[in-house]
């Protein structure tokens, strides 16, 4: 079984916000909310500055806090992918997910349950990236199995320097980012 | 400099999370004083298994009190979920890494006890239920008669007291994103706030409600007179009050020390921990906190009640309501103020 993983160039990132809109019309995200962002992060003392801008989403962490703490097991992790899903009809509101996720990736949808990324798992399931992925103007963003060594992420992870969010929350975080 | 800029706007998340209102503070602090209650019931039957009668009072009025004040705290839980159509998924499975479902079993095993804790007083309470219902009258007999059998409901209650109020702080002690809640202090924190709020609300009952006539004996006034006037006929003896002040003074005292050691906690902690509990020491939540928890809902009650003790004021209700305000207001803060605590990312310094 893979361990789906996001490996995303800031180098190439232009944060045109093609990934939140591709997710919002993929996904039927209800206005007003979004499973995906865009983060500019500037460092530095004018006119010397640094800009890293970030696509994020939920992390699909390792070691995902907000499995941990569900207390129905709607919040789980998937077999296929291991990546972290919500199963709505088991979810009766609690947010206790939503309070233990150190990204505030989650929220809570209109019709009560708690949603966030899916890395569009109804899109792997098939073979096909996740939407966001997929129309990505500048190719910044990039999908595959981490376990596997031949693959796309595994090869970037092992040339490039890259850095995660918050990796001293301990989770485990599954998006990269190359600088 | 840094300058952090992001798209995301959700709704209760940002700019700051706000996804708990006061429904689980309420929750969180009518399970303490439920908590609280017990242990302190639960100590009153060992006392009656012993024989001494005198502690009727506590032992056999006290549980239907809390059993009715659990569902107002179960209530308030329920309106706090946001998929409230599928609470009852909750009871289809046991996950034994969330303290959200151990406490979810635990509070079944409580109603349980406090329903049989209650119903053994039930018949003397409500005189026309108990005729009609000879088994409660067997019920009540026999356990009440037994001293073995009261000795063990009354350490189940305190057990399960204990357990509850441990739970109710950490609950908030597991979300790893929150470092205000990264405190296991937090969980004896709760349990003694607790104990001092349900042996506050005991004393405010005592007082308020204890029957100054007889109990009517019919069907409709004889449960509504079991319902809000379960004290008995007879209010409690002075000395027994004396004792519930008493213990009320030395589970503030511990109160105390442990926010105390919460700070202590907190401050000699990493950057995150520094920056959550500046939230409360001198933060947006410092007036509630200073003001409202350690003064008025621990030192006040403390000298108060210090006072009443040595006879140099008479007894009043404002103590044990002080409490209650206290103990409502030191889980607002601590919801609250939590919430708004965040992980200092490790970038992010200098």
């Amino acid at each position: 079984m893979p361990r789906f993983g996001m490996v995303i160039d800031t180098r190439k990132c232009v944060g045109c916000m093609d990934c939140v809109v591709a997710c919002a019309t993929e996904n039927d995200v209800p206005e007003g909310f979004c499973r995906d962002w865009i983060t500019t992060e500037t460092r530095g003392d004018y006119p010397i500055l640094a800009m890293e801008i970030r696509s994020e989403r939920c992390n699909h962490c390792d070691n995902p806090p907000c499995v941990s703490c569900c207390p129905t097991g709607a919040s789980h992790v998937e077999e296929f992918g291991k990546t972290v899903q919500v199963t709505a009809n088991r979810c009766i509101g609690c947010k206790a997910c939503i309070a233990s996720c150190p990204y505030d990736a989650r929220f809570v949808h209109p019709k009560g349950y708690i949603d966030k990324c899916t890395f569009c798992d109804h899109r792997t399931k098939e073979g096909l990236d996740p939407a966001c992925v997929s129309v990505c103007p500048t190719h910044c963003m990039h999908f595959g199995d981490l376990d596997d060594p031949k693959s796309k992420v595994s090869d970037l992870l092992r040339t490039r320097k890259y850095h995660t969010i918050m990796p001293e929350a301990g989770t485990k975080p599954r998006v990269f980012f190359l600088i | 400099m840094i300058e952090l800029t992001s798209s995301r706007d959700n709704p209760l998340i940002d700019p700051v999370l706000a996804i708990w209102s006061w429904e689980i503070p309420l929750y969180l602090f009518v399970g303490g004083v439920v908590a609280g209650m017990m242990v302190l019931a639960g100590l009153a039957m060992l006392r009656v298994a012993k024989g001494e009668d005198s502690r009727n009072f506590f032992s056999l009025q006290t549980p239907l009190l809390a059993f009715m004040l659990l569902n107002v705290g179960m209530g308030a839980l329920l309106l706090d979920l946001t998929h409230k159509l599928y609470v009852w998924r909750i009871y289809t499975t046991f996950q034994v890494t969330s303290p959200m479902s151990w406490g979810s079993w635990v509070l079944i095993i409580v109603y349980a006890v406090l329903l049989v804790s209650a119903l053994i007083r039930l018949p003397e309470a409500w005189p026309w239920l108990g005729q009609r219902v000879p088994k409660l009258q067997q019920l009540s007999d026999a356990i009440v008669g037994h001293p073995g059998r009261m000795s063990a409901l009354g350490w189940t209650n305190i057990v399960l007291g204990v357990a509850i109020g441990i739970y109710t702080g950490i609950l908030l002690n597991t979300m790893v994103a929150r470092p205000l809640w990264n405190s296991a202090i937090l969980g004896p924190l709760f349990l003694f706030s607790g104990l001092s709020s349900g042996a506050a609300m005991m004393h405010l009952m005592s007082v308020a409600l204890p029957g100054r006539r007889p109990a009517p004996q019919g069907m409709i006034g004889g449960a509504i007179a079991a319902m809000i006037q379960p004290l008995g006929p007879q209010p409690p003896e002075k000395k027994t009050v004396d004792s519930l002040i008493r213990a009320d003074v030395f589970f503030l005292v511990i109160e105390l020390v442990l926010l105390g050691l919460l700070l202590a906690n907190l401050l000699m902690s990493s950057a995150s921990h520094i920056e959550a509990a500046a939230l409360i020491t001198s933060g947006p939540y410092a007036m509630h906190f200073w003001g409202i928890v350690v003064v008025v809902g621990v030192l006040v009650p403390i000298v108060l009640q210090g006072l009443e003790l040595s006879h140099r004021i008479p007894h009043t209700i404002v103590p044990a309501l002080l409490v209650l305000v206290g103990g409502y207001t030191l889980r607002w803060v601590m919801v609250n103020a939590g919430q708004a605590s965040a992980i200092v990312q490790a970038t992010a310094l200098p």
